[in-house]
């Protein structure tokens, strides 16, 4: 087990450093440093502000590795500065970034965990609902409807919710956030429900599909010749052999909390990181972009290895060795 | 005394190329109490389907369409589903051709077990596992007191095949149903399973219809056998009887196709050509394509079934002709005499 | 070269990409068989999908000269579509109700009084044209992408799962690390690099889209791999290469054609995000959308223009998700999953 978990951090690791040098070739070759200094200053700046501006949002130093060179450059001080965590300076703004995150982190989590929690308690009974009604007109239905949902833009989701209920039915207020949590709610409550409609259709499908095939194994057959129920048989033989597949999709997820939701954050005013990302594209921030990049390719990392591991909790089969 | 298990005019259908195939076609069958019956034919011959028949769990888009199957004079198929439940296991146990996947494989074996004889007795979870440790023992499996622990992916496949037999065993059924209970196992086991098999039987007295391909074990552990050929049955007899006179030619074809009973260094006989697929199976007698001593009458209707001997039934036009012919011939020989 | 000659071009591979394809489809029974099937099981689907590929196919082919509608001379020496030619030129100055005769503010007359059957957006773009033309849109992110994204994931992916050893370690590596990156801030971040157009949104999206197809592709290959028929062919001395052009690819066909149908629709409801944020592509219905969110809170509030685009995108998502199922149901049960 502790080898297992060894090993697999050291592939994480590795994946990590993979993801680092993408990001060097993204925003330091392809976008050079003096892109970013014009984006932000203008075009028509003259080249000694733009070398300053360079010097000061450390941008200065040759790129790559070159002899006498090889600790000062801009490689090896994007590695640097990522893995300790020193995210510098906003380009559009000159705010500390770290400090951005950490501020958004609560708003993003309050609401992507209602989200995420609420999502699973709806999807998941209405999946067995529908796969147990398998090859009925509730089940076909039940399909018909999903596709009809996923086929539907989150833009039109959003666009139509603010709109009924901002001003048809007047619920909710349709934007803005609150760090009292009992005015926070009232704020939430409409961007959750979008987000559990809008995922809601594609949800269902995929743990139709998985519970259903579940459903058509040997071991189930085995079930119903001793005669157990339908009810006993989704929930004690399929339901638990489904967990193996509903892992990777659900695990994988939690880390994800903690960037928050890009276009329901912007849309509702929920100063959380999606927001703070969606400011960055719009400002043409570089760096800030590039520090979201890494964090969420870092916690899907961490969402891997915790889903291997899960996968042991539920599958005796399964031995991290 | 009524035979345990009565079996009339069974059918079932599915749908297949837009219409509604009888897999299964009007099959009439007893099993005795205390009886091993063997149901034998080729695959595709519909004899698993008629095994989920019986217990009513026949896969959708698939149906029993009409007949009727009584367990000790209790109809089965117009049986409410809870009622029907109750018989699952306890009136008739079943299993299956694939011990691999045929247990749930993130339950450990004993608690499988236990399910089964807590779903019909009302007994405690400690009670129910000592049974089940009891009955691991009866089965044959080393260790039982720790076996019941196990995940079947810790066991052979042996083993899952005992632990399937054990969680039958569990609610004291009067029928079992075994589907190839032996296909997916090693010829050593095989044997091992079919003795095992036969144990149980005497010891419990209880009755099994044993589902197979294989005539080697039809003629170890059988006392009765029917033939069955494209969804019907062509000839019913007791084991010894069929292996000294098989009557119908799909029966002979069979028996003369089997490595023991064929001359040594011949090439093994075979029946020419294949099983028609349900889709276009023929009005008349079904083995009519590939059978050597077919006349024109086969071709028109379903041949019925006439008596040949004691507890020797065949369904097939040639031998009522030859018998025909043998009842004139004894006629004639009357009048000549008289 | 001009752009309207190689939209032109373009059409025509297609046109004689489907003659082919029908060839060939009508010549392996699988094939054909599966279509009718396809066919027998979503005949709506696919007529509206083909309503839209017509629409885009009129939109393709453009030429230079003609009279010009509008009445401006600037339009008479651009290259116009089919469609710029039916519908095109109807300008108006301002908002119009669908079927209006007078400006939606102001109630001043227009100069195609009930000639709008969609009404006209804010600067008097007539709204069926517009709605029109985000059919070509679509299909060109849902096709280039594909055309990028499918043939690197089957190169990927065959060779990682053919040749295996060292090939596959890389392959394997570079499809976790794009794998690691979330998704829609890799597709922006790619987007904002490479500067804003048409084909950087494509080629993103098929950077961010081809690692799922390519799994999939890797492990039918390590299946197909140990086939007997392979192994035959290899003990034949067949030559590496002709055992992936003749066994292995074409038993990848269905999987290609399943990933892109399934793939297209969740392309095209990306790029309507991308749109959102400002790095989509012109004139699509996302784009469209995007415009007309102030719309629904002016007073009295315009409606159409987010009614017909929604409607427009939606409809085409769903015909292609139905069909996509079918496709998935008629052709392969199993091997393809939801990729999310």
């Amino acid at each position: 087990m502790g080898a297992y978990v060894i090993r697999r951090l050291g592939y994480g690791a590795i994946v990590v450093f993979g993801v680092l040098f993408l990001l060097f070739i993204l925003f330091f070759t392809v976008t050079s440093p003096d892109d970013i200094a014009r984006k932000a200053l203008g075009e028509r700046v003259p080249p000694a502000v733009v070398e300053q501006w360079k010097i000061n949002h450390g941008y200065d130093k040759p790129l790559f590795p070159a002899p006498g060179q090889w600790a000062d450059n801009m490689l090896v001080e994007h590695y640097r500065r990522m893995l300790t965590f020193d995210f510098g300076r906003s380009d559009a703004d000159d705010t500390p970034i770290l400090e951005r995150i950490r501020k958004g982190m609560g708003p993003s989590l309050a609401l992507t965990i209602p989200l995420f929690v609420l999502s699973l308690l709806v999807a998941i009974p209405l999946a067995l609902l529908v796969a147990f009604f398998r090859e009925t007109y509730i089940d076909r239905a039940g399909v018909i409807l999903a596709v009809l949902a996923m086929s539907v833009s989150v833009l039109l989701y959003i666009i139509g919710a603010q709109y009924l209920v901002g001003k048809v039915l007047h619920w909710f207020p349709i934007s803005g956030f609150d760090s009292n949590p009992q005015v926070v709610v009232r704020f939430l409550a409409l961007p959750i429900m979008i987000g559990v409609a809008n995922g809601l259709g594609g949800d269902i499908r995929f743990y139709r599909t998985v519970f259903l095939e579940e459903s058509n194994t040997d071991y189930v057959r085995t079930a119903r010749a001793k005669g157990c129920g339908e009810v006993r048989i989704m929930s004690r033989h399929v339901f638990r052999n489904s967990l193996i597949p509903l892992l990777t999709r659900i695990v994988v997820a939690i880390p994800f909390l903690f960037t928050g939701s890009l276009l329901l954050e912007s849309f509702f005013g929920i100063p959380g990181l999606g927001a703070i990302t969606v400011d960055a594209i719009q400002g043409n921030d570089f760096s800030v972009l590039r520090t979201m990049v890494y964090i969420g390719s870092l916690l899907f990392v961490v969402g891997q290895i915790l889903t291997d591991l899960s996968y042991a909790l539920v599958d005796p089969r399964v031995r991290l060795e | 005394m009524t035979a345990l298990l009565e079996v009339t005019e069974l059918t079932t259908r599915f749908p297949m190329a837009g219409k509604e195939v009888p897999i299964v076609d009007a099959l009439d069958f007893e099993v005795g109490r205390g009886e091993v019956l063997a149901l034998v034919g080729e695959s595709g011959s519909g004899k698993s389907m008629t095994a989920l028949s019986l217990m009513r769990l026949v896969p959708k888009p698939g149906r029993v369409a009409s007949g009727s199957v009584r367990l000790d004079g209790e109809e089965l198929l117009n049986l409410p589903v809870r009622a029907m439940r109750r018989v699952r296991g306890a009136g008739v146990a079943m299993i299956f051709q694939e011990p691999m996947t045929s247990l749930n494989p993130v339950m450990r074996v004993g608690e499988q077990v236990v399910e089964a004889i807590r779903l019909h007795e009302r007994v405690g979870r400690s009670a129910a596992l000592d049974r089940c440790r009891r009955l691991f023992e009866q089965v044959g499996i080393p260790d039982a007191a720790e076996r019941v622990h196990a995940y079947p992916h810790q066991l052979s496949g042996g083993l899952k095949q005992r632990v399937m037999i054990a969680m039958a065993l569990s609610a004291r059924p009067r029928l079992l149903i075994a589907d190839e209970p032996t296909t997916a196992l090693d010829v050593t086991v095989q044997a091992q399973i079919l003795r095992l098999l036969r144990d149980i039987q005497e010891e419990t007295d209880m009755s099994i219809l044993l589902i197979t391909h294989d005539l080697g074990i039809v003629n170890e552990i059988a006392d009765r056998v029917a033939v069955l050929y494209a969804g019907r049955i062509v000839e019913t007899a007791p084991r010894t009887a069929l292996f000294e006179n098989p009557m119908h030619p799909y029966t002979q074809g069979l028996l003369r196709s089997m490595p023991a009973l064929a001359l040594s260094g011949r090439r093994l006989p075979e029946i020419p050509g294949v099983v028609p697929s349900p889709s276009d199976w023929p009005t008349g007698c079904r083995f009519a394509s590939r059978c050597s001593k077919v006349m024109a009458v086969c071709e028109g209707v379903l041949p019925e079934f006439r008596v040949q001997g004691p507890g020797h039934d065949v369904a097939c036009y040639a031998l009522q002709e030859a018998a025909s012919r043998g009842e004139k011939k004894g006629v004639q020989q009357q009048e000549g005499a008289s | 070269m001009e752009s309207h000659l190689i939209s032109n071009g373009i059409v025509l591979v297609m046109l004689f990409g489907t003659a082919a394809t029908i060839w060939a489809v009508r010549r392996s029974r699988l094939w054909s068989s599966a279509f009718v099937s396809l066919w027998h099981r979503r005949r709506l689907a696919l007529l509206v999908t083909a309503v839209y590929v017509g629409v885009a196919l009129l939109d393709s082919v453009a030429w230079v000269g003609g009279d010009s509608l509008g009445g401006d001379t600037v339009s008479l020496h651009e290259a116009r579509s089919v469609i710029d030619r039916v519908f095109g030129g109807s300008q108006e100055k301002s908002y119009s109700a669908p079927l209006a005769t007078t400006e939606f503010y102001g109630g001043r007359g227009l100069r195609y009084p009930g000639g709008h059957w969609l009404g006209t957006d804010m600067i008097g773009r007539d709204v069926f044209y517009l709605t029109l033309k985000g059919a070509r849109v679509a299909l060109l992110i849902g096709g280039l992408t594909s055309l990028i994204a499918i043939p690197l994931a089957l190169l990927f992916g065959i060779s990682a799962g053919y040749f295996g050893g060292r090939i596959d370690d890389v392959v394997f590596f570079l499809m976790t690390t794009l794998a690691s990156m979330p998704g829609l801030l890799l597709l922006i971040a790619l987007i904002m690099v490479m500067g804003k157009s048409t084909l950087a949104v494509c080629v993103a999206l098929a950077v961010t889209g081809w690692v799922g197809f390519c799994r999939v592709s890797r492990g039918e290959t390590l299946k197909l791999r140990e086939l007997e028929f392979v192994s035959a062919a290899r003990a034949l001395g067949v030559s590496e290469f002709q055992i992936l052009t003749r066994h292995i690819l074409p038993n990848l066909m269905h999987l290609v054609i399943i990933t892109f149908v399934l793939m297209f629709s969740g392309l095209v409801l990306s790029e309507a995000i991308l749109s959102w944020l400002g790095i989509g592509v012109d004139g699509s219905w996302g784009q469209m959308i995007d415009q007309a969110r102030n719309e629904l809170s002016r007073d009295p509030i315009v409606w159409w223009n987010i009614a017909a685009s929604g409607a427009a995108l939606f409809g085409l998502i769903l015909a292609v998700n139905f069909v996509g199922d079918a496709l998935r149901d008629v052709l392969d049960p199993r091997t393809v999953k939801d990729e999310k």
